[in-house]
Formats: C-alpha cells, structure tokens, sequence
C-alpha cells in the first residue's frame, strides 16, 4: 500500500522532522532544567522562544545587527526579561503549590501575547535567512540554514547536558535541588543560584527562537501550539530528566515526519497518541527512574 | 436565616432578570457558572488542575448540538447524551492521566485537550473549521416549545440550578469529604485503605459530564458548536473565572463566571487589551488573592465576627 511512497518523500520529511525534533529537543531541554532544579513549570517558555525570534527581529529591522550578533544578544535579553519575571511572580510563589507558579507563568503568557499583539499584529513576519542556498544530495536539496540548525541545536543540547551533568557548577544545581540547605551551608547563595538557572532555562528559550526566526514566521503566537507539543515531550521522557528531554524531543520530531509520510491525516495526533501510550505503558516517563518521577 | 433570605432574593432575581437584561448574555452566564463549578470540583476540592478541561465543554457542545441537529432528539436528551459522553471521556481521561498528580496531571490533561481537538477536527460531523452551525432548540420532552429565548431562559436555569445542587451534593457528601482529604494529605488517605488513583478518577468522571451538560446548554443557547469552544483559550478562561472567584468555595466559581462573562462582553471592543487586562488580574489574583473574591469576603467576614 505504500508504493506511492518516494524515497524523495521520505527523507525530505525526515529533514523536516528531525528541523521540528531539534527545536522540541532544545526548547524542552529548557523546561526540563527549570523544572529539574527549581520546580516550577514554565509555561511560559513558548512565549519565551516567542520573544527571542522577536528580539532577533528587532535587532536586524532596527539596529542592523545580523543574525549571528542576535543569536548572542537575544538569549541575553530574553534571559534577563525570565530574570525579571522570576523575581517579581515566581519568587513569592516559591514555597506554595507549584501549581501556582504554572498559573503564574500561564497569565504571564496572556499578557506577553497581548502586548505583541498590540504592537507587531497577528500576522507573522519574515525573517531573511542567513544562509541563502543550499546543497543538492542527489536525493534532496538541503539548505544550508536548515543544516546548520540541526547541527547548532545538537550542539547546544549536548553541551547544556554536560554541563549540568558533568561539572561542578551543574554539581552544586543538583545538590541544591535535593538538600538546599546543606548547599547553603557551603556558603553557596542558593536562592540566587535558582534565579540564573530559571534564567538560563528561559535564554535557551529565547535562543530557539532566534533559531527558528529564518524557518517559521514571526509571530506574537508562534510559541503558543508549540507548547503543548513541549509539554507531551516532557511527560513522556519523564519530568525533570534532561537527557530524556533532549532525546525524546528528537524522537517526536522524527516520528511526527514519518507520520506524515505514511498516514499525513494523523500527522497532529502523533504526539500526543505516543504520549497517551507511554502513560499507559511507562507511567513514570521513558527515561526517569522510578523515584525521581514524584 | 439570613442564607434563606439570600436564597430567595436570587431566584426572584434570576426569575424576573430576563425582562431587563438581554437573556442569552444571561443564558451564556449559566452555561459558564455550570462549567466552573465542575472545574472546581476538580481543583478547588480534589485538588487536581485540569488545564485541558475545555475539551469536556466543548465536545460536549459538540454532541449535543449534533444530537439535536442531526438525530434529532428532544432536547433534555441531547443534555443528557452530552453529560453522559463526557463523564465517559472524563473517565478515560482519569485512566491515562490520575496516576500522576499535581502538576503531570495539569500537564497530561492539557496535552489530551489538545489531541481531542485535532481528532474533532479531523472528525466529519464536526464541519471542520466552520463548526456545527444553525443547531436547532429541539422541543423540551419532545413537546413543549422552547425556541424562544425567553422560554430556553427558563429551561436553562432550571438544569443549572440543578446542576449546581448536584455539584453541592457531591462535595458534602462523604465522597467530597475523603477527596478534600486526599487533596490535603494523600500518603495519609492512602495508608487509611483508600485508593486515591479512583477517587480523582471518579471526580473527574463527575465533573467532566457536568462540563458537557454546560457545553451542551451553550450549544442550545449559542445555536453553534465550533472549535473555540475546546480551545486552550476557553480552558484559561475557565480557570481564571474559578480562581477570580475564589477555588474550593460553593459561590466562588459562580461568582467568578458572571464577572468573567460580563467583563469580556465589555472589553470586547478593546481588541487585545481585553487579553492584556485578563493576565494582568489573573496574575494579580495569583500574587496576592489566592483565596478569590469569595474566599477573601468570607476570611473577612469570620475575622470580624472574631472580633466581635
């Protein structure tokens, strides 16, 4: 039944699942790392990417800063707007329900929408691709932009994990995560050590989105329907575990191309299919280990 | 005493309030004190934060809407197919989703909100983007006429007024007692005997086939059934009405939904500001009035009465 089915097809949207994989990997690796070491669920992490494709936006329309200044600059910027936002809504919050600071985050989005709503519209706006052209392979044409965002964000997701898992900084997140006060007691600020990481989780943010400013429009909703994808990324790798973000992101980027290859009509369910049967089957997520998942 | 007075002030209220206000802004009111009521008897009692509970609304709107149009049944039916449909959905959704609480569950529920919308539309009877459109007000027991606005009016508030005693029932019962003790402390329910997991099962079951009753009503009244209504836009709002009004009290939520309604209906010609003011005081709300408008008027009352 699958004659109809070209090689061209089939690796072109392999491409295209493995470009989305890339960004689902690198966005909820961010969100994977707020709510590992800081427990709170940063539902605004889409409008965060959201906010970055638009600092890169603004960068290039009004200070002529290139793209390759901007993938510097905006995850700065964004990072500081989510340093802001944790002192201000998140830090009261922190010892309540963490249900609370996912509201907090949730509301957070509406305005953050609104306000770009009111100033950009709902249509989206291009962005030029830095790295015009591409290459033929034979098979298919690749574009160079989209190359080098495969090989960026691997990049990023593989130095982001060793740094939380190899190193002494990532060490001293950990254990603050687990025994806050011991850590404290090490002469570590830990409350400002929670504050950096909630804002490097949200600079990843922003950094996908200067990523993904050349590829999809600009646009003050962009951010919204990619993050319930996020979410289902997080829930079947299992909450809190890096590793699992990352590679379950690659994963639901791939399959969600092959589905569209092989049965197109469910592309959309996909995702949230293998969530329900990851559930059901590995109720505590594909890569956590059973005590971490409470 | 003084609860009786108040009682009776608002069913004179409510009886006499369609000759002075428009009745299906009043009609849309019901459908959404009905709809916030089953969300809080999820998170205000049981403690459990359903991100995705557009999805029981608006499929609900969905069913009934369809039930009349095309199968043409009277229309207590329809609201009866669609609450019970959507206590079904509920307790699938319980299944995949109560074995994980807190916020997995805020998570997991959102992400089943969202694939229930593409599968609807997906699906052929819900006409895509266009919605169910012109649903008629069938006969109510397939006799007595109810397409008028005024006479739906009564209808409505009827089975909201019922609808809402229900809900009352259920968390005084002893079911809503060992729920709110779940919320409190599970590990202590759980070494008691109780199962938790059928429990939160059993709550979202119930509240999700009040969320279709609602979304069902809203069909009748709106005559339309589109995608909106199981949007994640309609899911925020429905939490925002129940925290504005104040979570885990019986008035809260339906306090929350009127304002809710009515303040949207007003800010409709803002354009985006209408989104702007809304985060701006659910974050408010969030930040400094937990407890909502009702609880904060209750904690005030019992304060002076402590004083006293």
């Amino acid at each position: 039944m699958f004659d109809h089915i070209s090689i061209q097809l089939l690796l072109g949207q392999l491409l295209i699942g493995l470009i989305n994989g890339s960004f689902y990997a690198m966005l909820s690796l961010g969100l994977a790392i707020i709510f590992g070491l800081i427990h709170v669920v940063n539902f605004a992490h889409g409008a965060q990417y959201m906010l970055g494709a638009f600092v890169a936006l603004l960068l290039l329309n009004h200070l002529g800063i290139p793209y390759w200044g901007a993938l510097f600059i905006a995850p700065v910027v964004v990072g500081a707007v989510g340093l802001l936002m944790e002192q201000t809504i998140l830090k009261p919050l922190r010892h309540l329900d963490h249900l609370y600071s996912l509201l907090a985050t949730f509301a957070a989005v509406l305005i953050m929408e609104g306000l770009m709503r009111l100033e950009f519209g709902s249509t989206g706006l291009p962005y030029a691709s830095p790295l015009p052209g591409g290459i033929n392979l034979g098979f298919m044409f690749l574009p160079w932009y989209r190359g080098w965002v495969v090989v960026f964000s691997l990049v990023v997701c593989i130095a982001t994990w060793l740094l939380i898992e190899k190193t002494k900084l990532g060490a001293y997140l950990r254990a603050a995560n687990e025994r806050p006060e011991i850590v404290e007691s090490f002469g570590i600020n830990v409350p400002r050590m929670m504050s950096l990481t909630y804002a490097f989780g949200v600079g990843l943010a922003g950094l996908g989105g200067v990523l993904a400013a050349p590829i999809y429009q600009v646009s003050p909703s962009m951010g919204s329907n990619l993050m319930i994808v996020i979410f289902a990324v997080v829930v079947i790798g299992g909450m809190g575990s890096i590793l699992g973000a990352i590679l379950t992101g690659y994963l639901i980027g791939i399959v969600e191309g092959l589905t569209k290859v092989f049965y197109p009509e469910a592309s959309n369910l996909a995702i949230f299919v293998i969530m329900i049967v990851a559930l059901i089957l590995r109720p505590n997520g594909l890569f956590s280990s059973p005590e971490s998942s409470r | 005493m003084t609860r009786y007075i108040l009682l009776a002030v608002l069913a004179v209220v409510a009886l006499i309030a369609p000759f002075f206000v428009y009745p299906i802004l009043l009609m849309t009111i019901l459908c959404f004190m009905v709809f916030a009521s089953s969300f809080n008897l999820l998170l205000g009692y049981a403690g459990l934060l359903c991100f995705g509970h557009a999805m029981f609304f608006g499929a609900g709107a969905y069913i009934g809407g369809w039930l009349m149009k095309e199968g043409g049944l009277s229309i207590e039916l329809a609201f009866l197919g669609a609450a019970l449909a959507m206590a079904a959905l509920g307790w699938v959704v319980g299944l995949i989703s109560a074995r994980r609480g807190g916020i997995q569950f805020a998570m997991i529920t959102l992400a089943i909100s969202q694939f229930i919308y593409f599968l609807l539309l997906r699906a052929p009877f819900t006409h895509g983007e266009d919605g169910l459109q012109r649903i008629p007000r069938s006969d109510l027991f397939g006799v007595v006429d109810v397409s008028s606005n005024l006479s739906l009016y009564y209808l409505v508030l009827a089975v909201s007024v019922a609808a809402i005693w229900f809900f009352y029932r259920i968390v005084h019962s002893p079911f809503g007692e060992v729920l709110r003790a779940i919320r409190d402390n599970e590990g202590r329910m759980e070494s008691l005997g109780f199962v938790p997991e059928r429990f939160k099962i059993l709550a979202l079951t119930l509240s999700a086939g009040l969320a279709g009753l609602a979304g069902a009503m809203k069909a009748s009244v709106l005559q339309i059934a589109t995608l909106h209504d199981l949007s994640f836009h309609v899911s925020g709002t429905i939490i925002f009405m129940a925290l504005l009004g104040g979570l885990g009290t019986l008035a809260g939520p339906i306090v929350g939904a009127a304002l809710v309604v009515l303040l949207t209906d007003h800010l409709a010609q803002f354009g985006e500001w209408a989104l702007i003011i809304q985060g701006s005081v659910f974050l408010v709300v969030i930040l400094f009035f937990r407890r909502g408008l009702v609880g904060e008027l209750q904690a005030f009352l019992k304060r002076r009465v402590a004083r006293a």
